[in-house]
Parts: C-alpha cells; sequence; structure tokens
C-alpha cells in the first residue's frame, strides 16, 4: 500500500510539474517585449525635479544614509559660508558701532543728584546667582558659537591648525554642555521675574519719552522699566529659539531628517547672531552706558538716588510696603561704592 | 594628472552590495561606518535601480567648505581627503554633503560623534603614504600602488566606474549609444557642474 501512495504521489507531483511550465512557458515567451528599458528607468535628473532629495531604500540599519542625493547640501553651504558670514558680521559690528555712536554722543547716564550713600536692595544672592550663571554660560555659548563660524577665519591663521583644532573640540564640548546650565538659569529668572514683567501702561509713557535715553526726561518705572521688560521677553524668547533648535543639533536625527537638521542648524544660528547683539547692548547699558547700573547685579544693592532716578514707581512701592525703612535723614549707612 | 571620479551606471548595478564589502574590508572599516552603501529607488516597482554612492571627490567640495577647522584638501589627482588630527567631529560636513558620504564612528548625542570617517578613494589621508599609522586612520593606499579603489575593481558587471573622469565618461558614453538608454551618471552634475549626454 505504501508504494501506491509514493505513486500517487509522483503522479500528482508530475502533474503539477507540467501544468506548472505549461503556464510558465507564455510568460517567458511575452518576456523580451513587456520590458522597455527606455520607458522605465529612472532618471536622476527627473527624480531631481520632482524633490529636494532622492531618497530609497537601503540595507544597512543607519536609515538616513538611504538619502543618495540631496543638492541642498549646497544651499545650506551657501547659507553657512556666505549669508551666516555677513548676516552675524552685520548685526554683531553693528551693535558695537551703535553703542559707540551712542556712548560718544551721550556718554555715561551719570546719577543726576549724585550719590546718597544710602543703598536699597535691588536683587537678592538667589537672583544674581542665578543671573551670573546664564551670564557666564551665555558668554561660554557665544564666544564657542561664534568660533564655529568665524574661528577659522579669525583665530585659525593666528594659532595654526593643531591649536585651533584642539581648541575648537574644546570650545564643541563647552558648547554642548553649558547649554544646560544656560536653559536651566533662563527657567529660573523667568519664574523669579515674570510678574514684575507684564507691560503696563507705565511702559507706553516710558517708550513714549524716549526711555531716559534719549533726551534728559526720566520716566517713572517699576522695578523693570520698558527696556527691561523688553529685553526680558526677548531673552525668553531667544532661549526657546536656540534651545529647541540647539537640542535638535545636540541630538541629531532623533527628531527629524537630513532637511530638518540644516533647518535647525539655520534657525539656531540666525537667532544667535541677533541673540549675541542683544546682549553686548545689554552689557553694555550695565556697565559702560550707565553709572550705578552694575551695583544691582554686583552687589545687588543700588545707591537710593539710582534708584529714584530710574525706578521711582518701585522705590516708592518698597518704601510703602515697608520692605526698606526709610532711613533718618544724613545717615550713611554703607559707604558709597 | 588625473581628475578621478567614481561613476555609478545604475542599468547596470545589480545590488550585490560588493563594493560595500570590498571598501569594508580592503580599508578595516570600523563597525557601523559605511564608506559605500547601494541605494534602492523605486524598489520593487517597474524602473527599479540601484546605484552604488560613496563620496564623489567633487571639484568644490561643499564639505571642505564648512568645515569650522579647514581638515580637508584636495589631492594632485583631485581626491579631497582630510585630517582626523584636525577633525573635531561636529558633523557639519554631513549637513553639507550632497551624497551623505561623511560617517562618524559613534551616534553624535552631546557632540561625541568622533572623527569623521569618508570614502579616501583608497588613497589613504596626510600620513606617509602606505605607512601603517596611516592605514589604521584612513586605510588602504591603493592609489599610491597604481591601483584603483577595490569597490570599483571588484564590481562583477562593472556597473561602478573609477579611473580618469575623461575616459570613464567616454566608456559611459559608448554603453549608451550602444544600448540605447542610460539613467544618467548619477551625482555628477551635482558634484562636477558637468553635463554628459545620457
Amino acid at each position: 500500500m505504501a508504494t501506491v501512495g509514493v505513486r500517487i504521489r509522483l503522479v500528482v507531483t508530475a502533474i503539477a510539474f507540467l501544468i506548472f511550465a505549461a503556464a510558465a512557458a507564455p510568460v517567458a515567451a511575452q518576456q523580451p517585449g513587456s520590458v522597455d528599458p527606455n520607458a522605465a528607468a529612472v532618471k536622476e535628473q527627473q527624480l531631481l525635479q520632482q524633490s529636494y532629495r532622492i531618497q530609497g531604500l537601503g540595507s544597512i540599519p543607519d536609515t538616513k544614509s538611504y538619502v543618495i542625493e540631496q543638492p541642498m547640501g549646497r544651499t545650506w553651504r551657501l547659507f553657512h559660508e556666505v549669508w551666516l558670514h555677513w548676516i552675524g558680521a552685520i548685526v554683531i559690528l553693528g551693535v558695537i558701532a551703535l553703542l559707540a555712536v551712542f556712548y560718544f554722543t551721550r556718554g555715561t547716564i551719570r546719577m543726576e543728584s549724585g550719590r546718597s550713600g544710602r543703598t536699597i536692595q535691588r536683587f537678592n544672592a538667589f537672583e544674581r546667582f542665578a543671573h551670573w550663571t546664564v551670564g557666564v554660560a551665555f558668554i561660554i555659548l557665544g564666544i564657542t558659537g561664534l568660533n564655529i563660524t568665524f574661528g577659522k577665519d579669525l583665530l585659525l591663521p593666528l594659532i595654526g591648525p593643531t591649536a585651533f583644532s584642539q581648541w575648537a573640540i574644546m570650545a564643541k564640548y563647552a558648547h554642548d554642555f553649558s547649554s544646560f546650565p544656560f536653559v536651566l538659569g533662563v527657567v529660573v529668572l523667568f519664574l523669579l521675574w515674570v510678574k514684575q514683567n507684564i507691560p503696563t501702561m507705565v511702559d507706553v509713557r516710558w517708550f513714549m519719552e524716549g526711555g531716559g535715553m534719549v533726551g534728559d526726561k526720566h520716566p517713572p518705572a517699576w522695578k523693570f522699566n520698558a527696556g527691561q521688560k523688553l529685553l526680558f521677553w526677548l531673552v525668553i524668547l531667544g532661549t526657546i529659539g536656540v534651545a529647541v533648535p540647539g537640542a535638535f543639533l545636540l541630538f541629531p536625527f532623533y527628531f527629524t531628517n537630513i532637511f530638518g537638521m540644516q533647518i535647525a542648524q539655520v534657525i539656531h544660528a540666525l537667532i544667535a547672531v541677533v541673540f549675541v547683539g542683544l546682549i553686548i547692548s545689554h552689557i553694555y547699558l550695565g556697565t559702560l552706558g550707565m553709572e550705578g547700573g552694575f551695583d544691582a547685579m554686583g552687589t545687588g544693592e543700588v545707591d537710593l538716588n539710582w534708584a529714584k532716578q530710574h525706578h521711582s514707581l518701585w522705590v516708592e512701592q518698597e518704601f510703602g510696603q515697608g520692605r526698606t525703612a526709610p532711613p533718618p535723614a544724613g545717615a550713611r549707612t554703607t559707604p558709597a561704592a | 594628472m588625473a581628475r578621478m571620479k567614481f561613476l555609478c551606471d545604475a542599468d547596470r548595478c545589480i545590488e550585490c552590495n560588493a563594493c560595500v564589502t570590498a571598501c569594508k574590508n580592503e580599508n578595516e572599516v570600523p563597525w557601523g561606518i559605511n564608506r559605500r552603501r547601494v541605494v534602492t529607488i523605486n524598489d520593487g516597482k517597474p524602473g527599479e535601480r540601484s546605484v552604488s554612492m560613496a563620496c564623489m571627490h567633487c571639484t568644490d567640495a561643499p564639505c571642505a567648505a564648512v568645515c569650522p577647522v579647514n581638515c580637508f584638501y584636495t589631492t594632485a589627482d583631485a581626491v579631497v581627503l582630510h585630517s582626523k588630527d584636525l577633525c573635531i567631529g561636529c558633523g557639519y560636513c554631513f549637513y553639507a554633503c550632497p551624497f551623505g558620504a561623511p560617517q562618524y564612528p559613534r551616534v553624535g548625542n552631546f557632540g561625541s560623534r568622533g572623527k569623521m570617517d569618508k570614502c579616501t578613494y583608497c588613497t589613504g589621508g596626510p600620513e606617509a603614504d602606505g605607512s601603517q599609522i596611516q592605514f589604521e586612520k584612513y586605510g588602504a593606499d591603493r592609489l599610491v600602488e597604481g591601483k584603483l579603489p577595490l569597490c570599483a575593481e571588484m564590481c562583477s558587471t562593472k556597473s561602478l566606474l573609477a579611473g580618469d573622469g575623461d575616459i570613464i565618461a567616454q566608456i559611459y558614453k559608448d554603453r549608451v549609444a550602444k544600448r540605447g538608454y542610460g539613467s544618467g551618471a548619477w551625482g555628477w552634475q551635482t558634484a562636477y557642474r558637468e553635463t554628459i549626454a545620457t
């Protein structure tokens, strides 16, 4: 019986094979006529007209290698090597030039009635700590960031390729890791100061009167005047603007593809150069531009005359709440710094 | 001197990946790095083509232009090479390269990509020709021995051509003329801004 079973299986297999061969034969016969290599060929130029990228499938785990051609890389190069150099140079040198013009025409904004010798606390130790965390981190980020764009033009010819490469590696890591204290510090400053930075009608008057920078008027202001509020919100927006694309750059290809990486770099760089220009003017006003202003972030104690001149409403508020009791007239509690 | 180029005849490529394997073996490339790769377009559809892609050794190389430490240089044979001693692993060359040629030994979080690695046209790097240190950093130096890159030499269908640009362009033109069609010299217009009749 077993042999019969084997024979039946053999016959069935043979019949199946014959049917398969008969069915396959016409297909094979049609094959040469059905292929039109001209019509079917994928041409590079057609694909590039359809899309900025030519993408396919590969057999290695690195999926970003499936992009076979992205001529947009040349556009990104044009941005990075030409436009960014011009924009960065114009913004930063422009801000410095404007500040120089302002300094030589207006000069340092003096305390009109001189130092009183009495001080009032403007920023406590925690506020100053948060500010200088952000400040130090920003200076590191700014210098190391500008190094990526301008270092090879300005510093490389001076110190040579080996030393510059060593510096650039350190600068890259410094840039990557000082971003964390920077963002954290800005979050803390935001929470500390957001309440006093909400725009009010007083700010409109401040802007109308030129903020005391143009002309000799001293429009009233609360703890932060309209200019400082503007800086505050620009810093918040600027930090979001550099930190979000910065995170994309810090974790390359985690969230996006090659085009997204290029866009992230463009946004990061453009906002960063404007940010540097903004902070240069902030540093100017906090040091050279205004007498007595640096004390606010230095010792935290500002001279009472300075406070009355620039933040009249804030002084009244502080005294009104009894936080700082007005000392007897003529008393010199703190030496004039 | 010759102007060295690669040309992939996509109508001949059978996606066997021998070029990829040959490159990895000849240059002893670390894990995760593919100096050459084969990408298939329209996979499983009419008009499917496979293209073997590596560094095209561009005339005006975008990678060299964007490098923040200027670690790239072009040899007398028009091969684009770089110095791993100077490379800082910033990854900018990958953003600029139209062909995705630069490779990095690590993923790159927090800027930790490591030194960039890419196709050297089998001609090493800035170290002394044929030295051990050159081999360890950059791989084989075949050009100095009068040999072409192994990927092209190994190609079973002679789809991938390496050599002087004029000669391989002529070979490709003859092929296209004889068989009557061609899908183009992939990447040439992007890399060299030349048009060749295809």
